[in-house]
């Protein structure tokens, strides 16, 4: 059974990874998780500067997900380098650099400062986060900048880069393609949705920055149909997100066009969610006579059936 | 280290006006668990409600464990509804426990606003094994909201005098403060953001050390989520995490959460 994943330069044991900003920088899962059976772990969003996040309340439960405001909070780049990465390496799974920046300048500069760096098999450059005034969003949402930035980074290493989009954007498509033409090696789809939630005992909103990013299962089929309509836009590599909570649901994306799939909201659930799905795809593929993972991605059987989609993409 | 724990319901009992325990059988958590630490806690295999809930750790008993909780939303009204046998996904222990054994006190205030007596049982058998003295002072609306089960020394204050001092727990415990001269005391505190900082402020006024616990959202208890940060004083970052570095901080070292 052929589970592994190649991505450019990097070889990742298998499709199921853990998403940015859900699994910190991997040491505090240990305890409950075995992450050398992950393909890889995306690490909490890295900046130049350590960055304290926003204020309190920063979560909220909606039905079947959650909004969170958690503002990029992390340790800086030099820190993670200093304190983090020699753990992370000795974990002997994928680690996927996240950055997070309120410039391009600043994109560069943290790319640099990991680039010098062994042990970093792939960046994924956040161009999504919902809870920042400057950066995330003013980024993610305009086409041309996306685009930009790419260029930008492209230039700089040879590791593999992954751009990941936001949903909040009227086609997602468009997007894929702008950063497939700028060299991307993949895209993650989908960042979380901008969602409110609104205490009427108080009158205030939940989140001190009022509105949030939607994630778990409730924004699962929104996620689905990101991934079909840029599977359908460009030829790199998806890594599926939104939702995924156990091995049906990853699979749900293989098969709509996902190469491989995040796992987010789950781990803080279960923090060896992840494995448990890796896991479960296998146990899938050798019911099914399945003998390479690839050979579910973008399986779709839609016959003759058009999607909306098909309009624009 | 960090437990994950397929638990067993034993009890659930109506112990005051709605509030409830719920215990349940917990052989690994419950022998690594220190009072004031909290375990989270997942009562259904489904995706709503989706995230645990943190609980502080009411009494651990041999292979069992005891949280308390008012019935809210929900994941409360799924814990109160629980049979005997039905299964629970159990995190924990999570967080610093209090600094119960310290030999800078020997008198122990614990103080709880409302269901703040949440980490007192556990509290009350470690103190007691270091052998303190305990004085526990439990303050809520009426007489009806009090739990006293475990507890020692207890002293009562209701908002509407239907049990003990009328008043907050903060003034029950000034007029101790005012007439007992108590031997190197040590507050413990455990409530309402509110009371807990009026809690502090008096220790200030009596110089008297103060450990709170305190309670907010968050979704994974063990510091990825970074959901919930606690403001600090004197350090270079401005939040601590309140699942990882607390519940319980040194009440000087906080700003309290409005």
């Amino acid at each position: 059974m052929v589970t592994s994943f190649r991505l450019g330069s990097a070889v990742f044991k298998n499709r199921v990874f853990a998403a940015s900003g859900t699994y910190g920088y991997g040491d505090d899962c240990l305890d409950v998780a075995d992450v050398a059976k992950l393909g890889g772990i995306f690490t909490k969003s890295l900046s130049m500067k350590p960055r304290d996040g926003n204020a309190p309340p920063r979560v909220v439960e909606t039905p079947s997900g959650m909004l969170n405001s958690i503002g990029l909070a992390n340790i800086g780049v030099e820190k993670f380098i200093n304190e983090k990465l020699a753990l992370l390496r000795s974990l002997d799974t994928g680690i996927i650099a996240n950055i997070a920046a309120s410039s391009i300048d600043e994109y560069c500069a943290v790319l640099d400062v990991l680039d010098a760096e062994v042990g970093i098999d792939a960046y994924e450059i956040n161009v999504s986060c919902p809870n920042v005034r400057e950066g995330g969003l003013s980024f993610g949402m305009n086409c041309e900048l996306t685009e930009e930035i790419t260029h930008r980074l492209r230039s700089r290493t040879t590791r593999p880069l992954i751009v990941k989009l936001t949903p909040n954007v009227t086609h997602i498509s468009q997007f894929a393609r702008a950063v497939e033409g700028a060299g991307a090696d993949a895209i993650s789809v989908i960042n979380t949705l901008i969602g409110m939630a609104v205490n009427v005992d108080s009158r205030k909103p939940a989140l001190s920055t009022v509105t949030g990013g939607l994630s778990g299962p409730a924004i699962r089929p929104v996620a689905l149909a990101k991934v079909y309509e840029a599977s359908k836009s460009v030829k790199i590599p998806i890594f599926g997100i939104g939702g995924i909570m156990n091995a049906r649901d990853a699979l749900e994306f293989l098969i709509a066009g996902a190469s491989a799939v995040q796992v987010g909201t789950a781990n803080f659930i279960d923090p060896a969610a992840g494995i448990t799905i890796a896991e479960g795809i296998e146990a899938y593929c050798l019911q099914h006579g399945i003998n390479d993972v690839a050979s579910l991605v973008g399986s779709l059987d839609v016959g003759e059936a058009l999607s909306v989609l098909d309009t624009w993409v | 280290m960090m437990i994950r724990e397929f638990s067993r319901v034993e009890t659930v009992e109506e112990v005051g006006e709605n509030i409830f325990t719920l215990t349940f059988t917990s052989p690994l958590i419950s022998q690594e668990i220190l009072p004031g630490q909290f375990v989270n806690i997942k009562g259904n295999q489904y995706t709503d409600p989706l995230l645990r809930r943190p609980f502080s750790v009411y009494l651990a008993e041999q292979d069992r464990l005891s949280i308390i909780f008012n019935v809210i939303g929900r994941a409360t009204t799924l814990f109160r509804n629980m049979k005997i046998g039905d299964s629970l996904d159990v995190l924990g222990p999570l967080g610093v426990p209090y600094d119960y054994d310290s030999p800078t006190f020997h008198t122990a205030v614990l103080m709880a606003g409302g269901l703040g007596v949440a980490p007192f049982g556990i509290l009350t058998s470690y103190l007691k094994r270091s052998s303190k003295t305990i004085i526990t002072l439990l303050g809520a609306q009426t007489s009806k909201r009090i739990v006293t089960h475990h507890l020692e020394g207890v002293r009562i204050s209701t908002d509407d005098g239907s049990s003990g001092m009328r008043g907050t727990v903060v003034d029950l415990a000034r007029t101790i403060f005012h007439t007992v001269k108590l031997n190197q005391p040590k507050i413990f505190a455990c409530g309402p953001n509110k009371m807990l900082e009026a809690t502090a402020r008096m220790a200030d006024e009596f110089a008297v050390s103060c450990e709170v616990s305190l309670e907010g959202p968050m979704a994974c208890g063990f510091g990825i989520c970074q959901g919930c940060p606690v403001e600090i004083v004197g350090q270079e970052r401005k939040y601590s995490l309140m699942c990882k570095d607390g519940p319980v901080f040194d009440s000087r070292s906080i700003r309290f959460p409005r």
